[in-house]
């Protein structure tokens, strides 16, 4: 099982959380397409699931909306930060635990992360 | 496109007073707008028919407002003095309408007046609308905000990292520094492409999607010549391949077959029959119809929906509140043909600011791949301009939600900028 699972398109954005969350720690694992995020997170089992909104193929609000509808309650009720380009945030996003507006500061990043894995 | 004839004879003499005020020659006119001088001559003496593109260009030759020419200055002025007190805004107020004519005869200056701040309000609210729709929907300004924050979040998260984690291996250091460059030059080009689009703004009423531009072409008068100048690669092929489809349809229903069949009045009144009595299909006749325009469907347009409501295909009738593709009233008929395929419905629609039309609409089905592929509907809507008042059964129709003035509509989605509206009710409650 993997700390957090990452699904960003942003490769560059995904490199820096990337590193400011391992410093803490957490393992993190990275995936980049709305396509296969599914599967990955089965795959990764993740205890908790960075999830971009914007995403190519698949958008982050369908992803999460198969997410909590997976047979399997235990991956269903991952708990979700959302990382989201809009100031607003829309019904289908409050489906996740938290929502992150990009750009974020570091600093709250690590302390939601800190909080959500307790 | 095929011209068609506007229903007042005057309109060539409207023509032409126009242009001896302005001392203008019939043949310098005649150029400009693409036409033989002997052509004109006929025009302007009520011999010939013009069509609504030719007195376009006409009037912005002449430098005076189409519908005038069409329609007249007096009969104008009342219409648009009607139109004023016909706004939301004047809901609660009882302009004597009964006495627009003694107004415009006794204070025609104030008329004028009038009549110029409601042009200009009409105009500010249609921009207003323009650039909400765009802020809101534009798939490409959406895209590049995106691509900006995307950057701008790389950046700052990237530089944050520098400057605050301390101890770096030199590895990741570089790793950093080279994400930071490519990230400013993304931004810096993003920027530049997003002021330029912005700019593009100021443009009224220019062309944005490819759809709108073959729209406009369309509009203009669907010449080949003019394929070749329009912005984009897509806008050129869509518009090749739409008038790929017009010639088809007009090999198979000439215009003159057409006009023939019309003269049947009980054809004329009924696309179904017309379809019966040429032996074609109806989404066929419906298609040359509005392409044509033959007697008793002037200034027709169409809509042409697919199966998932998206508006594939959009030609105007003056007047008509032209829906935004991906955001129209849910109430056209058009849509109403999508549950009943293969049944041609007739509704007579009004609008907010009280004008009728009456629409045909029809729903076809489809197997292009065969008896395992999908299957494909298209909806098609056939509207016309009601002489005088809409009937009072008429179906209620708007814009798009955001810029209805219409308070109780059981199928609003959101509320209107422009009218005050109760914030959730009808269909979006329901559905939460």
């Amino acid at each position: 099982m993997q700390d957090i699972l990452m699904i960003e398109d942003e490769v560059n954005i995904a490199e820096a959380v990337r590193f400011i969350l391992s410093r803490e720690g957490w393992q993190v694992a990275l995936h980049a397409d709305g396509a296969g995020a599914l599967e990955a997170i089965r795959h990764h089992r993740p205890r908790l699931l960075i999830l971009d909104l914007m995403l190519p193929n698949r958008s982050g609000t369908e992803v999460l909306a198969d997410l909590r509808a997976d047979p399997d309650a235990e991956l269903a009720a991952t708990p979700v930060l959302m990382l989201t380009a809009r100031g607003q945030v829309d019904d289908a996003a409050a489906q996740a635990d938290h929502v992150l507006s990009k750009p974020f500061d570091n600093a709250d990043l690590r302390a939601i992360v800190r909080g959500m894995l307790g | 496109m095929t011209e068609c004839s506007t229903p007042s004879v005057l309109t060539g003499t409207r023509i032409r007073e126009r242009r001896l005020s302005l001392s203008r020659r019939q043949s310098d006119i005649a150029r400009a707008v693409g036409i033989s001088p002997a052509y004109l001559n006929l025009i302007e003496h009520n011999r010939r028919p013009v069509s609504p593109e030719l007195v376009a260009r006409l009037a912005e030759e002449l430098d005076v407002p189409a519908d005038e020419l069409a329609e007249g200055r007096e009969e104008v002025r009342i219409a648009a003095l009607r139109e004023a007190a016909a706004h939301p805004v004047a809901s609660g107020l009882s302009p004597e309408l009964d006495q627009v004519t003694e107004l415009l005869a006794r204070f025609p200056g104030w008329g004028q007046v009038l009549i110029a701040h409601a042009r200009r309000a009409g105009g500010l609210e249609h921009q207003l609308v323009d650039l909400s729709d765009r802020m809101t929907q534009d798939p490409y300004l959406l895209t590049t905000l995106h691509e900006v924050l995307s950057a701008v979040t790389a950046v700052r998260s990237t530089a944050a990292i520098l400057v605050e984690e301390g101890e770096i291996s030199d590895e990741w250091r570089r790793r950093f520094h080279t994400n930071l460059h490519q990230d400013s030059q993304r931004l810096s080009m993003t920027a530049q492409a997003l002021v330029a689009y912005l700019d593009s703004f100021e443009a009224e009423g220019s062309a944005a999607t490819p759809q709108e531009e073959v729209e406009a072409w369309l509009a203009s008068g669907a010449s080949d010549a003019e394929i070749t100048r329009l912005a984009s690669d897509a806008a050129r092929g869509m518009a090749a391949g739409l008038q790929a489809d017009l010639d088809a349809d007009r090999a198979v229903l000439p215009d003159q077959a057409l006009s023939d069949a019309v003269t049947n009045p009980e054809a004329r009144a009924d696309p179904v029959r017309l379809a019966a009595r040429l032996d074609m299909p109806l989404d066929l006749v419906m298609r040359r119809l509005a392409d044509l325009r033959p007697a008793g469907y002037e200034g027709a347009g169409l809509l042409v929906c697919d199966g998932s409501g998206a508006l594939t295909l959009r030609r105007a009738a003056s007047g008509f509140p032209l829906p935004r593709p991906g955001d129209s009233c849910a109430l056209l008929p058009l849509y109403q043909a999508l549950a009943v395929p293969q049944m041609a419905l007739v509704r007579d629609v009004v609008t907010p600011d009280g004008r009728g039309f009456r629409t045909f609409s029809h729903a076809t089905r489809s197997q292009p791949r065969g008896i395992s592929g999908p299957l494909l509907t298209t909806a098609r809507m056939l509207f016309m301009p009601i002489d005088g008042p809409a009937p009072a059964d008429a179906l209620a129709i708007g814009p798009a939600c955001r810029i209805c003035s219409r308070a109780e509509c059981p199928a609003r989605r959101e509320p209107s900028i422009l009218v005050p509206q109760p914030a959730r009710n009808g269909a979006v409650s329901r559905d939460l």
